[in-house]
């Protein structure tokens, strides 16, 4: 295990010591010790703030031994007898941590050791800083930025380790950070002075926080004493930020619209059944799983009849997932919403009703769990704008697709006989019927076309997110929130009111994170309708244009 | 609800009518005869395995469908009398349970996991010390305060803005929708200080005995329907005075309310917030009968369901609102034992069934029925007036 692990010996050779290495802690009866036994003792058995040293010590020797041992202790494989012993239990078997000695029968009574969370979390940040010194480029990748704004002192030698041993120019340069990060802390001012200077390059939020802590005044005090360490702390994060800000800037920007158009897809179908036709489906959510489930489908069709064609399943997914909602939808109309027409509240528990089977229906069709719906090659992977703004391909499609969709539905509203037919009923029914329009049928075309949006936005949810049973109890309630937001009657309002709520949410997620976000969107928009329900009104009144 | 049943019994103005006749006192007795007397008598003294034993498991059940009981007669002042549709009834009973389950969790003591003062998940989150909300919380009689000005302050607040504005109908059930799924969200979180997705539970004691104890037990239970009756009666007496009245106008033809001089915001308001304390009374009974609060029952299908109970018994009218409360969650219970996969298709069905078929509930459908032999019998002779009822 001497051979530095940058000049890789041959595939078996390592494989062979891999074995060796696990054999030596799996093994029972190798008495061979894996960790002083004092430091065991403390990970095991000692109060939190042992604990805590004690991975300090584990990470600065180095030990990849070490690494073997607090991965078992976050799995809970580590446990104590009688708060005397540390034991490591796999499949049954029970070895002592300290001796390595295989322990037959399991003792009686062995404890978990309980970690909180800020032990956890000392764990993780041992374990990240463990890593980097991996032999797999992408496990120390992501170690290294596990590590950003977490590591401290006593991980500093193996940060110089790793970065002695690291070949890899985008590593090298996150270690160099994180290194410097570190070192501020120095008591030697020139350490310090290279180490901010250092930071300069870094474009991470945590850098950041760490410049700007030193240009604090503490009372009279400077935290920072040095001048010169000042003023070039002073210039980097000012190189920091405004790296920070434009990619923050366009990061938001781009989430915003993205979760606009998704926004836009799922309250779009609902802006029509329920703007147009004052019908409040609740089941709308389940159409758009339905869409998504039919993706799924025609994915697993393609697999399996087509593979060389299966980049382009979308191709047919689409149209599919918009027919096969739209039928459903229809049949739900013909079925049930017809006779609820004018009882709104009624029509809401209806169509709950109906969303609950519909979600234990496809539980029982295809099971509870997630299924699986692969993106064509072509939608994966993304552009890199900033070394922390990536686009990716799939969400791009999705703003794009929904910009289609919304398209096809004014013209579908504006330019053919069906959107006049729908218009002239929502307009006024009785004069329609007079007319010779068929009513009843055009509001099954309607929400037959309601429906089949719902099951397109299914389609392109299908390809950034989960697909599962549940999947439109989430967007029930945002959905609901967009349209009565953009006010009834009106694809408009929807568009803006989608694209509004997506970037505003992005935006304070940015500042008080995702649930805080949402609940404060979910309050402005109950303070909204406080201040403007005119809007909200409009369903007796007349509201033609689409 | 347009077509309003009780202008067409013609109720008589402008004297009080009695809380119940006769026949409608019997039976509130008889109820409160059995929870208190029959009851604990036949769970307590009759052995186990003698066949008029009831179970500790009835027990709790019948303890638990109480409490959603009261919730529904909550919902039934709101939705059946006043024709608002609340999907946010879910919220205020969490947030009346979890004003108890504090002073529940604060009576753990050091019998936690970790033996700390603290409950075990402050200890898990790192957390020296409790923060300012949960202060007094050890009291007792604060706990229950809390229990009732949580949701009872929150219910007004809401309801000022919302009806000030004049929000109503879906509108209404929309936001109030959104209501419970923000909190529900908020409660999820870990750093909100109430347990995260675990919520409160592994109670241990109230007024420092024991809670896990068949007395205990009993007396919660009997509590339980000690305050269904109270509130059943509460409710009667509302919507049979002058205020009910107004209530029931407000839902029939709210406008004309309004040209009769009457501000409905008032009304509303003290009706919806009425309702929000008695669902936050129930919530803080449920929580130590069930022995957990999490933030589930926030889901906005949680509150749903309350509505669907008061629609299976009928809406507008009290005994309706108990009956479907224990006829759905007793279906509820036996389904998910008996066939769990068939529980949501069923309760689907009762949903879409009820409001295409039974408008009126079972109670509804019961008097219809009955109106309907009475006629048959004797033409002519006085309509079922009870029916109302």
């Amino acid at each position: 295990m001497r051979t530095p692990l940058y000049r890789l010996p041959p595939l078996f050779l390592r494989i062979a010591m891999m074995a060796v290495l696990a054999s030596a802690l799996w093994l029972p009866g190798v008495t061979r010790a894996a960790l002083p036994a004092s430091v065991i003792e403390k990970l095991a058995l000692g109060e939190t703030e042992d604990k805590i040293a004690a991975v300090g010590e584990v990470v600065a020797a180095a030990d990849p031994e070490g690494l073997n041992f607090l991965l078992l202790l976050l799995d809970g494989k580590v446990q104590t007898v009688a708060n005397k012993q540390a034991i490591i239990v796999r499949d049954g078997k029970a070895v002592d941590a300290v001796t390595g000695k295989d322990i037959a029968p399991p003792p009686e009574g062995a404890e978990d050791i309980i970690l909180n969370n800020r032990l956890r979390r000392e764990i993780e940040a041992a374990i990240a800083a463990l890593k980097l010194v991996s032999a797999d480029r992408t496990a120390r990748l992501a170690a290294a930025k596990a590590l950003e704004g977490g590591a401290d002192e006593g991980m500093l030698p193996i940060l110089a380790k790793a970065l002695e041993k690291e070949s890899d120019p985008e590593i090298k340069a996150l270690l160099l950070i994180i290194q410097a990060s570190v070192q501020l802390k120095s008591s030697d001012a020139a350490v310090r002075l290279s180490a901010v200077k250092a930071l300069a390059g870094s474009s991470s939020s945590s850098t950041k926080t760490v410049l700007l802590a030193i240009l604090e005044k503490k009372g009279d005090e400077w935290a920072e004493p040095d001048a010169a360490v000042r003023a070039e702390a002073q210039i980097s994060l000012e190189a920091v930020e405004r790296r920070l800000v434009t990619g923050q800037r366009i990061g938001q920007v781009f989430s915003g619209a993205s979760l606009g158009s998704i926004l836009l897809l799922a309250a779009l179908g609902l802006a029509i059944t329920y703007g147009l036709m004052g019908v409040i489906n609740m089941a709308h959510g389940e159409l758009i799983m339905i869409g998504a489930y039919t993706t799924y489908m025609v994915q697993n069709l393609f697999r399996a009849h087509a593979p060389g064609a299966f980049n382009w399943y979308l191709l047919a997914a689409v149209p599919m997932a918009f027919i096969v909602s739209a039928l459903v939808g229809m049949v739900l109309e013909r079925v049930v919403i017809r006779f609820l027409y004018g009882r709104p509240l009624e029509t809401l528990l209806a169509t709950w009703g109906i969303s609950l089977m519909l979600i234990q229906g496809v539980r029982t069709l295809f099971g509870a769990q997630n299924v699986q719906v692969e993106n064509p090659v072509w939608m994966s992977g993304g552009v890199e704008l900033l070394s922390n703004v990536v686009l990716p391909y799939s969400r791009i499609v999705i703003i794009g697709f929904s910009g289609v969709v919304l398209l096809l539905v004014w013209l579908a509203l504006t330019r053919t006989r069906l959107g006049l037919f729908v218009r002239g009923v929502t307009q006024n029914r009785a004069i329609a019927s007079c007319m010779g329009v068929h009513t009843a049928r055009v509001d099954t075309w309607c929400f037959g076309l309601g429906s089949g949006i719902a099951g397109l936005a299914g389609c392109a949810l299908s390809q950034i997110g989960n697909v599962g049973p549940d999947l439109g109890q989430s967007y029930i309630v945002d959905s609901f929130m967009v349209v009565v937001l953009g006010g009834v009657g009106q694809l408009a309002g929807t568009v803006y009111a989608a694209l509004g709520l997506g970037v505003v949410n992005k935006f304070l997620e940015g500042w008080a994170g995702a649930v805080i976000a949402k609940i404060i969107v979910l309050v402005f928009i109950i303070i909204f309708i406080q201040k403007r329900p005119q809007g909200l009104f409009a369903l007796k009144g007349r509201f033609a244009d689409a | 609800m347009r077509d309003a049943t009780t202008a067409r019994a013609g109720l008589p103005l402008p004297g009080r009518p009695a809380l119940y006749g006769a026949r409608g006192w019997a039976g509130v007795a008889a109820a409160a005869g059995l929870i208190v007397f029959i009851a604990p008598l036949l769970n307590l003294a009759v052995p186990a395995g003698a066949a008029l034993h009831l179970s500790d498991y009835s027990v709790s059940l019948l303890g638990k469908i109480m409490c959603f009981a009261i919730l529904a007669l909550a919902m039934d002042l709101i939705w059946g009398y006043t024709g608002i549709l609340s999907l946010g009834h879910g919220a205020f009973f969490a947030l009346g349970g979890y004003a108890f389950g504090m002073y529940l969790m604060r009576q753990i003591g050091l019998d936690g996991v970790y033996k700390s003062p603290l409950p075990d998940f402050m200890v898990f989150l790192d957390w020296k010390a409790y923060p300012w909300y949960w202060s007094f919380t050890d009291h007792f009689w604060y706990a229950l305060l809390l229990v009732v000005l949580v949701p009872g302050v929150l219910a007004f607040v809401f309801g000022y803005f919302a009806f000030r504005s004049r929000i109503k109908g879906v509108y209404f059930s929309i936001i109030t929708q959104a209501m419970t799924f923000a909190f529900m969200l908020l409660f999820f979180r870990n750093d909100t200080g109430f347990g995260g997705n675990n919520g409160f539970t592994d109670f241990k004691r109230i007024l420092d005995i024991p809670i896990q104890t068949p007395q205990m037990r009993m007396t919660l239970f009997v509590i339980t329907g000690v305050v269904l009756i109270a509130t059943l009666l509460l409710a009667r007496f509302i919507v049979t005075s002058k205020f009910g009245r107004v209530l029931t106008a407000i839902r029939d033809a709210e406008s004309r309310v309004m040209f009769s001089g009457y501000d409905p915001l008032w009304y509303k308001l003290a009706i919806w917030t009425l309702s929000a304390v008695l669902a936050g009374i129930a919530g803080a009974l449920y929580v130590p009968q069930v022995g957990i609060i999490n933030p589930g029952e926030m889901s906005p299908a949680m509150s749903i369901e309350i509505a669907i109970w008061v629609a299976v018994g009928g809406r507008g009218s009290l005994v309706g609102a108990i009956l479907g409360a224990f006829l759905v969650n007793g279906a509820k219970s036996w389904f998910t034992v008996a066939f769990p996969e068939y529980w949501l298709f069923f309760l689907g069905a009762i949903f879409i069934a009820v409001t295409l078929y039974l408008p009126r509930g079972v109670v509804g459908a019961f008097a219809q029925w009955k109106a309907r032999s009475t006629s048959a019998k004797a033409a002519g002779s006085e309509p079922a007036q009870k029916a109302a009822a």
